[in-house]
């Protein structure tokens, strides 16, 4: 053990890297926090079944196999090369070299998976940077993914392989040291030991590279983390959460709302205690909640949540018959611009460029444009984009970490409907045949028999 | 079931008719043949008539959360007055609003969708024991609803129901939990459709006639279907043979009608609901 200034400097590194993520996360916490309650609590062993499937498990990643397999591929390599980052902050900060080693054979196993999977990472990578940037999957266009969430999916692709390269770069480099030293590295070094022809035979190139590549690797993965907060890559930590919150309910279960539960009730039974409105903690009436969603705070928690656990892949909106059909209606952007606004609003805690896809991209029909009254609906989503959603739910079955489109859709429908009757007219026309009639369509309710009349059993149904 | 309550009886089921059952022409030869199907297996059931109600699905769906409630406390109200507990219908969207929305304003019933109903008759060889009648070897494809299907997981039921008529049965490109919607869903059956490249029922109805076809070359002009991890495209089959779209909704049975119609197809593509098949095969529907 040789404490020096390196691990000085790697502490302050190290805690400056870690404090600022956390800082991050705290206020991203809070922009979450600024939606509506709604309790989630209980159901641990389900919810936590879940979560083991769809997040931890990639269950839902599956109904797309090549994606899947690529994902699978970098997302373990990410799993099993973070023990090896342990093994760095060990080293880094008690000025040990490869701390790990005693565990002897385990050891070299898990160096050569991490090297075997470092490389097929690599692949995969390039496999990704090609269906998004030259095959043009059609879910990874649409007006919504150009300027920052396009740059974005790049920079991700990059900072990867960057990572892995100067893995590669420590490996190669120490074990040339250890080689030209007669001596033996522990580990096992499956891709490693074919590069080290490639670097010079130099004892002090090969230690100033080694170190470097080591500060590149930590220093790397510390601006990654801090990054991810800023980037649709912030799924690896949110995905669990998100789905673990998840709802539990059939998906054609649509919430219930209670103030209106009151009203009617209030309305069918004069007698029905209305209880009574939710004041402020220092006890003055609180103001009125609207009916629906607005903005990104009449939302619910969850719903906001999602938002900040969106990986951006378009698997939603290329389920979406809406889309598909070429209206405007894209769920995708439904949740980006959720994020978007609350980037907006609440000032964003982040250090990149937030998740905007750029004002040119949006829609042209944008009916506000002063930032003030810049809210979620009109501000970013269009009622033409909510009116033609057809509450199919196939956004909801697509997304791999359960984020729910729909909700979001539905709560700003029914700000549409409830504080602005700004539903289309034919819509009106329906809710006015319900209230008159019963019936979605203008139909008296006395001929609500009539299809028994030709039927030989009617006579029977009507004796029975 | 004023009758029944009248002379004092209690029916096994309430069927509920629904407002597309009751009024829609084409979606009432629906109710008479599940009507027929349950006269013919000697159940007890019972319908309200006149007064039966919108279960407010549409109104909910489009956002208009206030008078969903005044219809739902209103339908509820009903069903205490006559003491129901097990309610059927053939309307997918009826079933899921009363099956899952209604609990929370006070109404729990036991709700099934008339593809599980069906089912268990089938089960318990009460029908389908004809066989498959004159629809033995046509072909058959089936059009999942969104409402039976994603949002309640019922996908095996209206295929058990036709599996038993013996028709050559296949499956469309998107189907099960990827079933693309027939476009009637969220209240768009009540307003035109939003401008784009083309009505959501055309691109349906022109995916349900590739696999009728087995047209491989139409499956691949469809709108966002990414190859791969569907079922195999059918064998080619000469498109003027008859062949069915079978559905389980009145929904999708107008969209998929208008579709049909659309395409200029509708002299040798009939669309049906499970309940009139299996009225036919049963020799029913005289
Ligand atoms: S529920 Fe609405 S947004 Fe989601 S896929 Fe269906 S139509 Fe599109
Ligand atoms: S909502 Fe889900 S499916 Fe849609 S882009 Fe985001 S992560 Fe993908």
């Amino acid at each position: 053990m040789h404490f020096s200034i390196q691990n000085i400097l790697f502490l302050l590194v190290a805690a400056a890297g870690f404090g600022l993520f956390a800082w991050q996360v705290r206020k991203i916490r809070a922009n979450i926090l600024v939606g509506r309650d709604r309790d989630m609590s209980g159901n641990v062993s389900e919810r936590l079944n879940k979560t083991f499937l769809v997040a931890f498990g990639q269950q839902k990643m599956f109904k797309r196999i090549t994606p899947a397999l690529l994902h699978l591929i970098v997302y373990v390599g990410f799993i099993v090369i973070n023990i090896e980052v342990i093994e760095i902050m060990i080293d880094g900060i008690f000025g040990t070299h490869r701390a790990l080693s005693f565990l002897g054979p385990l050891y070299s196993a898990l160096v050569g998976t991490n090297e075997i999977l470092g490389a097929l990472v690599i692949v995969a990578v390039a496999a990704f940077w090609w269906r998004r940037n030259v095959k043009g999957v059609r879910r990874f266009t649409g007006p919504e993914l150009r300027m920052w969430p396009k740059m974005d999916a790049n920079i991700i692709l990059y900072i990867e392989v960057i990572l892995m390269v100067a893995l590669f770069l420590m490996n190669a480099s120490d074990l040339k040291l250890h080689q030209m030293e007669g001596k033996d590295l522990p580990g096992a070094f499956p891709i490693s030991s074919l590069l080290t022809g490639l670097l010079p035979s130099n004892v002090g190139a090969l230690e100033i590279l080694e170190r470097v590549s080591w500060w590149a690797h930590i220093v790397g993965i510390l601006a990654f983390l801090n990054y991810l907060p800023s980037s649709k890559h912030f799924h690896i930590i949110l995905a669990f959460p998100n789905v673990y919150y998840s709802r539990l309910v059939p998906q054609g279960q649509f919430s219930n709302v209670d103030s209106i539960t009151h009203e009617v009730k209030a309305m069918m039974d004069p007698s029905y205690q209305v209880p009574p409105p939710a004041t402020n903690p220092d006890g003055s009436a609180a103001a009125p909640t609207p009916f629906g969603a607005k903005d990104v705070n009449d939302l619910a928690w969850t719903n906001l949540l999602n938002a900040y656990s969106c990986t951006e892949c378009g698997r939603c909106t290329s389920v979406c018959p809406a889309n598909i059909t070429g209206k405007l209606l894209s769920p995708r952007k439904i949740i980006m611009d959720t994020r978007d606004r609350m980037e907006e609003k609440y000032n964003s805690p982040l250090i990149f460029q937030p998740n905007l896809y750029g004002t040119e991209a949006k829609h042209a029909e944008q009916e506000v444009l002063d930032k003030e009254n810049h809210t979620l609906l009109r501000g970013y989503v269009t009622p033409e984009e909510l009116w033609a959603c057809t509450t199919c739910n196939a956004c909801v079955e697509a997304c791999p970490v359960n984020i729910n489109p729909l909700e979001s859709i539905v709560e700003m429908r029914r700000f549409l409907v409830l504080e602005e009757s700004a539903a289309p007219n034919s819509l009106n026309v329906m809710f006015s045949n319900i209230e008159n009639n019963g019936a979605p369509w203008a139909f008296s309710p006395s001929d609500r028999f009539n299809w028994a009349d030709e039927l030989y059993v009617a006579d029977k149904a009507v004796k029975a | 079931m004023s009758n029944l309550a009248a002379a004092g009886e209690e029916p096994e089921i309430l069927f509920w008719v629904g407002c597309a059952g009751a009024f829609d022409d084409r979606y009432k030869r629906v109710t008479r043949a599940f009507v027929r199907i349950l006269e013919h297996v000697g159940v007890k059931y019972a319908v309200l008539g006149m007064e039966e109600t919108c279960t407010g699905d549409p109104a909910k769906r489009a956002g208009n959360e206030f008078l969903f409630q005044m219809q739902a406390m209103q339908n509820i109200t009903t069903f205490e007055g006559y003491g129901i507990k097990k309610i059927v219908t053939a309307c997918p969207h009826c079933f899921n609003t009363i099956k899952n929305e209604y609990p929370a304003l006070g109404g729990n019933y036991e709700v099934i969708h008339h593809s599980t109903f069906l089912q268990q008759l089938i089960n318990e060889g009460r029908v389908g024991v004809a066989g498959g009648g004159e629809f033995k070897g046509q072909r058959i494809t089936f059009h999942d609803s969104c409402y039976l299907g994603r949002a309640n997981n019922i996908y095996e039921a209206p295929r058990d129901v036709l599996a038993t008529l013996d028709a050559d049965l296949v499956e469309m490109k998107r189907s099960k939990a990827n079933g693309l919607c027939c476009g009637a869903g969220g209240a768009q059956m009540w307003k035109e459709p939003e401008p784009g490249k083309k009505d959501i029922n055309v691109e349906r109805t022109e995916e349900a006639l590739a696999a009728l076809d087995g047209n491989a070359a139409a499956l691949h002009n469809l709108l966002g279907v990414e190859g791969g991890n569907a079922g195999a495209t059918p064998a080619p089959r000469d498109a003027q043979q008859r062949s069915i779209i079978a559905v389980s909704c009145p929904f999708c049975m107008t969209m998929m009608s208008d579709g049909v119609k659309n395409k200029e197809r509708e002299n040798n593509v009939q669309v049906f609901d499970l309940a009139e098949l299996i009225a036919t095969a049963e020799g029913l529907n005289a």
